[in-house]
């Protein structure tokens, strides 16, 4: 009985510990990110690992999405004679929720993951303990660049999945399916409105960004550094980021979509 | 790798993230159908019942949109509602007589205002309102009347 009660408290406290490292970790990387802006070579290339790299899954989820959303929005559409209205259904389920989220979910999979085993790697090979010794800040050279690439690339991916999504749905509905082209663009420009849609997706694009970032590094340097300690952390990134991701997008569109 | 792959593959990146995000602001939302306050003037209309209008409803003249809904506000005193219309500049030849009416595109769709130019000699300037307006049809008015209208003709057989 008692043991039990030991290891849920045990748990809690852990769970704390954890949080509360992980935001002075935060902190600590704020603070080094104005050296970082004077080195935007380090930045650079980690938007190529970051960024570059996870464009092509992207491109291809994006299209595919599209094509998805183009083919069963016209199924439903059809039936109340209404698929004139693919385009506003289309572009407003990508702009405003897809989007950011299946863009962000990508992401942890593909980049974030590959972060964290990055960090957890070089924290178990005891490279940044031996940045240390040489008194250079790891968090300055290594992890700051990395957080500064994820959150500027995830909204730009965000968007090109967005675009591409369109095009995948246009390509389904107009050219295979026979929904009237004038239709399916003057319909979506009349009911997506650039500030209620778009600039609050580009913003739960931003916030994805910086979770994503945030929990992927954070995971890595805090991981424990054997080869299941990675691994895990590796999981742990995917989970927590997934979870991160959706749960802050039902806050997110709770506030700006809620009124 | 080399450097120059990597500078080019970021360039591309943020290249085609902005032409994505521009391609999301001027072909997919109303960015391009935005009508400039510089460019433009103001109508007000004031209907017994407006329906379902909404702030940027189309404002249409012979089916062609010149303009849209700038906004709706409830007049305490006339119990009227009043609607406020921001024209295109360009659309600048509406006599003073011209009416306006709420109607519906479609069965169950949207509601628009649609303007019926008149024969008058003086053009509408910026603020005016318009003298001649029709309500928006309610259906449930419509079914009433209905309604009441076949009841009282079976009464009178």
């Amino acid at each position: 009985m008692l043991n039990t009660l030991q290891n849920l408290g045990k748990a809690t406290l852990g769970f704390f510990q954890r949080l509360g490292r992980g935001h002075l970790f935060l902190l600590q990387m704020f603070a080094t990110i104005p050296g970082v802006l004077m080195r935007p070579r380090l930045v650079l290339t980690q938007l190529y690992t970051v960024g570059v790299l996870t464009l092509l899954i992207i491109l291809v989820s994006g299209l595919f999405v599209g094509m998805v959303m183009g083919l069963q929005g016209y199924n439903t559409l059809v039936d109340f004679g209404a698929e004139d209205s693919l385009g506003v259904m289309v572009a407003l389920s990508l702009v405003r929720e897809l989007g950011p989220v299946v863009a962000a979910l990508l992401f942890a999979g593909r980049a974030g993951s590959a972060l964290t085993a990055e960090i957890g790697l070089m924290k178990a090979t005891e490279q940044l303990s031996g940045m240390e010794m040489m008194a250079v800040d790891p968090v300055q050279r290594v992890i700051a660049p990395r957080f500064l690439a994820s959150f500027i690339s995830l909204p730009l991916l965000a968007a090109i999945f967005s675009a591409i999504g369109v095009y995948g749905g246009y390509f389904v509905g107009v050219d295979l399916l026979g929904v009237d082209e004038g239709a399916f663009w003057a319909q979506m420009q009349d009911k997506v409105d650039l500030h209620g849609d778009v600039y609050n997706g580009v913003i739960k694009s931003i916030v994805f960004g910086f979770v994503a970032g945030w929990i992927a590094l954070f995971e890595g340097y805090d991981a424990v550094p054997t080869a299941a300690g990675v691994s895990r952390a590796t999981t742990r990134t995917v989970v927590h980021t997934s979870l991160a991701v959706l749960g802050l997008d039902f806050v997110l569109t709770a506030l700006m979509f809620g009124d | 790798m080399n450097n120059r792959t990597v500078e080019i593959g970021v360039g591309l990146f943020v290249a085609l993230g902005l032409a994505a995000l521009f391609m999301l602001a001027m072909q997919v939302s109303n960015l391009g159908t935005f009508i400039s306050p510089h460019d433009s003037y103001l109508l007000k209309a004031a209907f017994e019942n407006i329906g379902g209008l909404k702030v940027r409803s189309p404002v249409t003249v012979s089916g062609v949109r010149v303009g849209r809904v700038a906004a709706i506000d409830y007049d305490d005193e006339a119990f009227e509602a009043v609607v406020t219309l921001r024209i295109e500049s360009r659309h600048d030849g509406f006599p003073q007589d011209t009416s306006a009416s709420i109607f519906t595109a479609g069965l169950l769709g949207e509601q628009y205002i649609a303007l019926e130019p008149g024969g008058a000699m003086d053009n509408l300037v910026d603020g005016d309102r318009l003298q001649l307006t029709q309500s928006a049809l309610v259906m449930e008015q419509i079914i009433g009347q209905f309604l009441y209208s076949t009841t009282a003709s079976k009464q009178e057989e």
